[in-house]
């Protein structure tokens, strides 16, 4: 009779572990609510990704090279780091480069863009909201954090050391490119399609546990099917459940659209915009001359 | 990195030996398996795994560097070098990066082993003349480098340096030319520059021209074969690039089988082309030659009209043409003759 009733009230201890574990529908509403999306820089692209790039999320952006994924990637790494004074999230960025795209110069640059921007709008204060130390380029460029992969190796076991690294607070990962040391040198395919899953579970999980925002740069490739060049992501199939939202950037003409691929909540949209020195912004029509700093 | 040994990890050693009786000995071999897999193959449980793992990752990892150290850095070497071309300069933000790989490429006979003869001079000048004072390895797979041209172009650009006693001599001592025979012994000179570099000063290396490689490559992507890692060449001088921070320069050939074709590089399609920083693009229409910025993280596509004197390539406009869209990437040939194989024609006179 007792093991039975021990029994009956260790299941139900269990269940209730169980249930303390999960968060409710109301409860995840909020949080989502309460969560200031990283913007990209252009408002119209901001508005098709509901404010911007979630929190909470893995982001693939895919597109053909010279299609502005590296500068999208550093905008972000930069614009986490917007103060909460001025309507950012005061974040820090990690940034995983795989083929050595990231350019210092370029970063510097996208800063002293975003630092005028941020002046010119708050133009009407007086006063700076911030410690005036915060808003120099130097202190953004000591929010990102860099590692240079160079082999498949390297990549996962940056991916898997980051679980330590994140402990001290980061708000955004950005991997570029995520497939590119996995595309040759590996012999068994579907191995390599498990340990990429194992690397996007990881990255997964990071998400949740340290609420911060993965973006996946991949390579969009030209493959030769049914005697025709054909575009399509780079290990797509093996690679296609991986993340929670994705964004195909393309030529649309002579102008770059961003359009959302794959979401659970946001619709099928296409944005432009533009790669200007400043950085990402809004496709405008007086824009057209090329100016040189 | 990845062929850091296990055994040197600082593993527990019975953790170490279970490891080893089971060949898995670098970080390479340990990180290629899922942790099941890992699991399962050792016959340990998954927090054992996952410790040891944990550690293998920290020490496979590269370091962390902020973007902040990364510029200060850039700051010491200088990081660029200036083409006197004061437009592309402007465009490029300083000149030819260092520590990064930038592809010239263009039909045949259009300029581009003139721009290559003036780099190898700029970097050979000493520093009170702006140049890098250094050696230069100009690998020559197609005998298209003139040591007369290349003392033209010193005379013209640079008089009063190659008019005084013995510099002529001096600066031409310090371009080291490779005629490399064969695609193999190519290769192989690669493997041995490393050392060069960093044993003899080099200052920038010149590969004029990749077109002989990377045909090679090109076929074996389209046919769709699984690529093995041999050495695809420009990712190895990228990783050259960003070792010994030097720039490095590749030429490419594009070929129009008549005047007018437009040539659709297929950049997109092709894995090196990732490898590359830079990639100015030389062309010819509306009966002028010009150079294309076609990839670049700091400036946006603009196209300047040049010319080819005695003393090299001169822009004959500082402020860029817009170039958008697909033109970013297409080759105009028009009004090139490039039936004829072999040495670049000395385009003195322009066009």
């Amino acid at each position: 009779m007792s093991a039975s009733i021990a029994m009956a009230e260790s299941s139900r201890s269990g269940a209730h572990a169980l249930l303390d574990g999960a968060q409710t529908a109301w409860d995840m509403l909020s949080e989502e609510q309460m969560q200031k999306p990283i913007t990209t820089g252009c408002e119209e692209l901001d508005t098709i990704l509901g404010g911007g790039i979630q929190c909470k999320a893995v982001t693939e952006i895919g597109g053909i090279p010279g299609i502005g994924k590296t500068q999208l990637g550093i905008q972000l790494a930069v614009n986490v780091q917007i103060p909460v004074q001025y309507g950012g999230l005061g974040g820090k960025a990690v940034y995983i480069d795989t083929e050595g795209s990231f350019m210092v110069e370029r970063a510097h640059q996208i800063i002293e863009g975003c630092i005028a921007d941020l002046f010119e709008k708050f133009e009407h204060r007086k006063q700076s909201l911030v410690c005036p130390y915060i808003l120099q380029p130097n202190s953004f460029l000591a929010n990102i954090f860099y590692f240079r992969v160079c082999s498949y190796t390297e990549q996962i076991a940056a991916v898997n050391y980051l679980e330590k690294f994140l402990e001290e607070h980061k708000d955004i990962i950005v991997v570029d490119s995520i497939t590119f040391h996995f595309r040759r040198d590996f012999d068994d395919l579907a191995m390599r399609t498990r340990v990429l899953g194992g690397m996007s579970s990881k990255l997964m999980r990071f998400t949740k546990k340290h609420n911060l925002a993965v973006v996946l740069l991949n390579q969009v490739t030209t493959k030769f099917v049914d005697g025709s060049f054909q575009l399509t992501l780079a290990l797509g199939d093996s690679w296609s459940h991986a993340c929670t939202n994705r964004i195909i950037l393309y030529w649309n003409g002579n102008e770059r659209h961003a359009y959302i691929d794959k979401s659970p909540s946001l619709r099928s949209a296409s944005a432009p915009f533009q790669v200007t020195s400043k950085g990402i912004r809004n496709v405008t029509s007086n824009c057209k001359r090329v100016r040189m700093m | 990195m990845s062929n850091k040994l296990i055994s040197q990890m600082g593993l527990p050693s019975s953790l170490a030996n279970v490891f080893s009786a089971r060949n898995i000995l670098t970080a390479k071999d340990a990180l290629s398996l899922p942790e099941f897999d890992l699991m399962a193959l050792l016959d340990v449980d998954r927090d054992q795994v996952r410790t040891a793992v944990a550690r293998i990752s920290e020490i496979a990892c590269p370091p962390c560097r902020t973007a902040l150290s990364l510029m200060e850095d850039r700051a010491l070497t200088g990081g660029y070098l200036p083409t006197r071309l004061l437009g592309l300069d402007r465009a490029l933000r300083g000149g030819i990066p260092f520590g990064a790989l930038t592809e010239l490429v263009g039909p045949s006979g259009i300029g581009k082993t003139q721009f290559c003869l003036k780099l190898a001079l700029l970097a050979a000048l000493p520093s009170s003349y702006g140049g890098l004072n250094g050696r230069v390895i100009y690998m020559d797979t197609e005998s298209k480098f003139h040591s007369t041209r290349l003392i033209e172009i010193g005379r013209s650009s640079f008089p009063h340096i190659f008019n005084s006693e013995g510099m002529a001599q001096e600066m031409a001592g310090r371009i080291i030319v490779l005629r490399p025979a064969s695609l193999d012994e190519l290769t192989e000179s690669l493997q041995q520059i490393q050392l060069i570099i960093l044993q003899h000063d080099v200052k920038l290396l010149i590969v004029d021209s990749m077109a002989a490689i990377l045909v090679g490559e090109n076929e074996r992507s389209t046919t769709g074969q699984k690529q093995h890692s041999c050495h695809l060449p420009l990712s190895f001088l990228k990783s050259l690039a960003e070792f010994s921070q030097i720039p490095i320069v590749v030429t490419n050939q594009v070929r129009s089988q008549n005047n007018y074709e437009v040539v659709h590089y297929p950049f997109q399609g092709i894995q090196w082309a990732h490898a590359v920083t830079i990639r100015l693009i030389f062309e010819a229409h509306s009966g002028q030659r010009f150079i294309k910025i076609s990839k670049s993280p700091t400036s946006p596509a603009i196209a300047f009209p040049f010319l080819v004197k005695s003393s090299g390539i001169a822009l004959l406009s500082d402020e860029g043409l817009e170039v958008t869209g697909s033109e970013m990437s297409t080759i105009r040939c028009e009004g090139l003759n490039v039936l004829v194989e072999g040495a670049e024609p000395f385009p003195h006179l322009g066009c």
